[in-house]
């Protein structure tokens, strides 16, 4: 209860709040970029350490177990349960077919035999003497993973998959939705302030990701699904858009699965909200390259955000690597409000005070005292704003 | 390090905790509770839904788990959409559970081969086998153990329902923790090191949070109601007629899961507790955008009042939730005689009963540090509604998982610490029961403070607070006609009341029913008032300015 009075009697108490870590999206225009590719239960990797893979390369398989289908074949064939498996005319793991009679009963003197055929292609998996079902199963089914973006194998969890390494520009988005896709980055609005309309999206966007500005509407999204474009990226989207895309209210901020079309991917968050300046210049400059997009998001323990990959396989200078520090608000910041009343205005850090200050809604927070762009100041509370990374 | 600066006092010695205490160095003991890798994930299994299916899911949630799924012979699913299920969830460990002891085998058998036929990987690491848990029908040990004692860590426990009229949860719970220490938490990174310094077993968050709920019911005879509401989940615990129940409402919370909320509970029920007008789209967008920015806080007193409207409905719908769960037995057959006919319990029926509640403690960022305890006080009494005489309570630093451990190994510490520091008193609502008519008096009270004796009338309708300590206040209450305040409609009910920080709350706004104006200017006026009276906003009119 007491501990926040005693923090602030100690002397060098500045030491501690003259920075505030409050990691922002990650925009790199030229970093190293890691990815693992799992397979979701053990398999087979094709691939080894130092191997060099393309974006769609297949680097590890399985499979998994099919469908399974119970016959209550005691209750079907008309007798108790502990009979069922001397009437069962094929054995465990044997494959059967659709239509072949699997199970035939005794009947009366060897007359009136009920008989039972197989639903399924596939093989029985199971008999049991106490509930007088079988089990068969469906063939399984086999599940790959691509590379995702081109680079080199750099780790192999045996028959689990792969971590691949590229360098080039790796941009996150705040909320995404659909899952992985790929295409040519294509820009197609003039400024990041600018709503992407549908009138500006055609037939030659097949299989591209577009670039968006500020904003898109449902009939945009729809009609840029239309015309098979492979990815969307805005500044923000409606909430009430959003759930009519899914079907559903999106409750949790866990996507990535649905099967939506184009993946979409917003930068800033929900609203008209103009697409951060360095997102859309380094976007930008990037036209006309190969670029892979994941619309997966979990903003949950173990946060997983959307993001733009662009690798660039020429590069072979020094990568501007990102450090803890970089992402620690300090004096002269660069930053951006991620909540109302300021929300999505970008301003520099003019000074934090040690103090607890109190907010208009009466909440004690710390602080920041931003310069706007217009030369405006306001303070705000920290965990509102998000660092810029320069 | 940062706790030896506050506390003054040495407690490491390099790396290691220093530990019994050497003078003036060091801890007695050290505690620990988990909620790494977001809590321990379950899926529980019974042969009829509402009678062992639910008695698993109690096992499961007062051991402090989240239950992903319940698996039942009536559940309705076909076989393979059962498989497919538990393929997909991959949940942390499995209970499974079904028949009376000495029972039909065949049912809980074929729940097994259901299980057999899914051979379900654990969620975490793919080296191990997913630990299940057999709590049912003795009789079936051996063909469980055929089905799945091969694929599966498969542990038996006794019957969690040996018979329909007795449940037996505490060895599936044992078992639970053993597990979750042994298997769950194993996977998380640190663990080792961390088991090498606690003296107590690891708990699950939750589960140590209910512990110390039990202990405080136990030691003052009281019933409890506790909420914590988080960013994802919201927890209520309760104790009525010495039982214990949790629930976990997975996706009702402040930030992660407040979209859900927002789906759940409904535009108008979030906008009800606004006393404002709002924009829909606006608001579903400024609430998205908490979803999607979890950590940031409300700065205008306008997002304020928003995220407390949101509050309520969390509140709300985790504490109906918990209502339908927090059940007397089902299936359990009972005689009746004719004077039963008149007032009876029949199973199934909620142990819920607001009238009945002594203490409603709450729990979560939201709550505790509310800017004002009134609004804290305002939020639990409208998402609540409690009846009769309640005491109001917020955890001061989320200190109950904490003090829950501690009641495993020294009970009377743990609730003087809960008593002293954890609790901060908000005061008593006072809350009349019964149809009023407009204007009607609902209630007439007279109640002797330290230094004067306050008396007045409270109408249906009023919201009133007085100012009050936390100490023992003579208060004589009067019902009006056909009116309800704890001793029975029409008795005057004499007692001992409590205020606190925030002080005694009178709320004439009925109960059973509580109604809103569906009218919207009646409404925010109304809103304003109690807002007024009861200290919650003081800034609220230059807002509407």
């Amino acid at each position: 209860m007491n501990g926040r009075k005693r923090l602030t009697n100690i002397p060098n108490w500045r030491v501690y709040v003259s920075r505030s870590y409050t990691p922002g999206l990650k925009i790199l225009a030229n970093t190293k970029i890691s990815k693992k590719r799992q397979l979701p239960m053990k398999g087979n990797v094709h691939l080894k350490i130092g191997d060099k893979v393309k974006s769609n390369e297949i680097v590890a398989s399985t499979e998994l177990p099919g469908n399974v289908q119970m016959l209550n074949v005691a209750n079907k064939l008309n007798i108790e349960p502990e009979n069922v498996p001397e009437c069962m005319l094929i054995e465990l793991d044997e494959s059967i077919s659709k239509g072949q009679i699997i199970a035939e009963s005794k009947g009366i003197f060897g007359m009136f035999k009920n008989q039972l055929k197989s639903p399924i292609d596939g093989t029985l998996a199971n008999v049991s003497e106490i509930t007088g079902q079988a089990i068969l199963a469906e063939p399984p089914v086999p599940v790959e993973v691509d590379a995702y973006t081109s680079g080199t194998i750099t780790a192999v969890e045996e028959e689990e998959g792969v971590t691949i390494e590229t360098e080039g520009v790796l941009v996150q988005g705040i909320l995404g939705i659909g899952g992985e896709n790929r295409g040519v980055l294509k820009v197609v609005t003039a400024s990041p302030n600018d709503e992407l309309t549908a009138e500006v999206i055609n037939e030659s966007h097949k299989g591209m990701i577009l670039l968006g500005g500020a904003f898109l509407n449902m009939d945009t999204f729809r009609h840029a699904k239309k015309m098979g474009v492979a990815g969307i990226v805005s500044g923000g989207f409606d909430y009430t858009d959003l759930s009519k895309i899914l079907g559903y209210s999106l409750g949790v901020a866990i996507t990535g699965s649905e099967k939506i079309g184009p993946s979409l991917i917003i930068t800033e968050g929900f609203g008209k909200i103009g697409m951060a300046e360095r997102t859309y210049a380094l976007l930008s400059a990037n036209e006309g390259k190969f670029a892979s997009i994941n619309g997966s998001t979990q903003i949950r323990a173990g946060v997983i955000r959307p993001e733009i990959l662009i690798p660039d396989e020429l590069n072979h200078g020094e990568c501007n690597d990102f450090k803890e520090a970089d992402l620690a608000i300090s004096e002269g910041s660069l930053i951006r409000v991620i909540r109302a009343p300021y929300f999505g205005r970008v301003g520099k850090v003019k000074s934090l005070p040690p103090e607890l200050m109190k907010m208009e809604s009466e909440t004690m927070v710390r602080v920041a005292e931003i310069e706007f762009e217009d030369g405006s100041n306001e303070v705000i509370p920290r965990a509102n704003l998000e660092m810029i990374l320069t | 390090m940062e706790l030896e600066e506050l506390s003054g006092r040495k407690l490491l010695d390099g790396e290691n905790i220093i530990s019994p205490t050497q003078g003036e160095t060091g801890v007695d003991i050290y505690i620990s509770t988990s909620s790494a890798g977001g809590g321990l994930q379950m899926m529980v299994g019974g042969v009829v839904k509402s009678m062992t299916g639910e008695s698993a899911q109690r096992a499961a949630l007062g051991a402090g788990a989240i239950v992903m799924d319940v698996l039942a012979s009536n559940d309705g699913r076909l076989y393979h959409e059962k498989v497919q299920r538990i393929r997909q969830l991959r949940p942390d460990m499995i209970l499974l559970s079904g028949g009376v002891d000495g029972g039909t085998v065949t049912h809980v058998v074929e729940l097994a081969e259901v299980l057999e036929a899914a051979n379900p990987k654990p969620r975490l690491g793919m080296n191990y086998k997913l630990p299940v848990i057999y709590a049912g029908n003795k009789n079936a040990r051996e063909p469980i153990k055929e089905r799945l004692g091969e694929i599966t860590d498969l542990m038996t426990v006794d019957n969690i329902r040996p018979t329909l009229e007795e449940e037996n949860l505490q060895p599936s719970r044992d078992k639970i923790h053993d597990l979750f220490m042994e298997h769950v938490m194993a996977q998380a990174p640190g663990y080792k090191k961390l088991m090498g310094w606690t003296d107590a077993p690891i708990m699950p968050t939750p589960g140590a949070v209910g512990e110390i709920i039990k202990k405080i019911a136990e030691a003052e005879n009281i019933s409890v109601v506790g909420v914590d509401i988080g960013g994802a989940t919201t927890d209520v615990f309760s104790v009525f007629q010495r039982q214990f129940n949790r629930t976990v409402s997975a996706n009702l919370g402040m930030s992660y899961s407040v979209c859900n909320v927002l789906a759940e509970s409904g535009f108008d029920n979030v906008a009800r507790w606004v006393p404002f007008n709002m924009d829909k789209t606006d608001l579903t967008n400024r609430i998205g955008n908490k979803m999607i920015r979890p950590t940031t806080i409300p700065q205008s007193l306008e997002a304020l009042i928003i995220e407390q409207a949101i509050a309520r409905e969390a509140l709300r719908l985790s504490f109906e939730q918990h209502k339908e769960f927090a059940v007397h037995l089902k299936g359990v057959q009972t005689e009746r005689t004719i004077s039963d006919a008149f007032e009876q319990t029949s199973s199934g029926e909620t142990l819920v009963n607001l009238m009945e509640l002594d203490m409603l403690v709450g729990s979560g960022g939201v709550l505790s540090h509310a800017p004002r305890r009134h609004q804290a006080a305002r939020m639990l009494i409208d998402a609540f509604l409690p009846e009769g005489i309640t005491q109001l309570a917020v955890d001061s630093i989320f200190m109950m998982p904490q003090l829950g451990i501690l009641s495993t190994i020294h009970p009377k510490a743990a609730v003087e610490v809960f008593e002293k520091d954890c609790l901060i008193r908000l005061g008593t609502c006072i809350a009349p029961v019964g149809k009023g008519k407009s204007d009607q008096v609902l209630l007439h009270y007279e109640i002797s403070l330290p230094d004067e004796r306050i008396t007045g009338d409270l109408k249906l309708g009023e919201l009133k607070l007085i100012p009050a300590p936390f100490e023992p206040l003579q208060a004589k209450f009067t019902p009006g006609k056909g009116i309800d305040i704890g001793a029975g409609k029409n008795e005057v009910l004499e007692t001992k009341v409590y205020g606190g920080v925030v002080g005694i709350l009178l709320d004439g706004r009925g109960r059973q029913p509580f109604v809103l104006s569906d009218e919207n200017e009646n409404r925010v006026a109304l809103l304003n008032e109690w807002s007024k009276e009861t200290d919650e906003y003081p800034q609220l009119e230059s807002l509407r300015v």
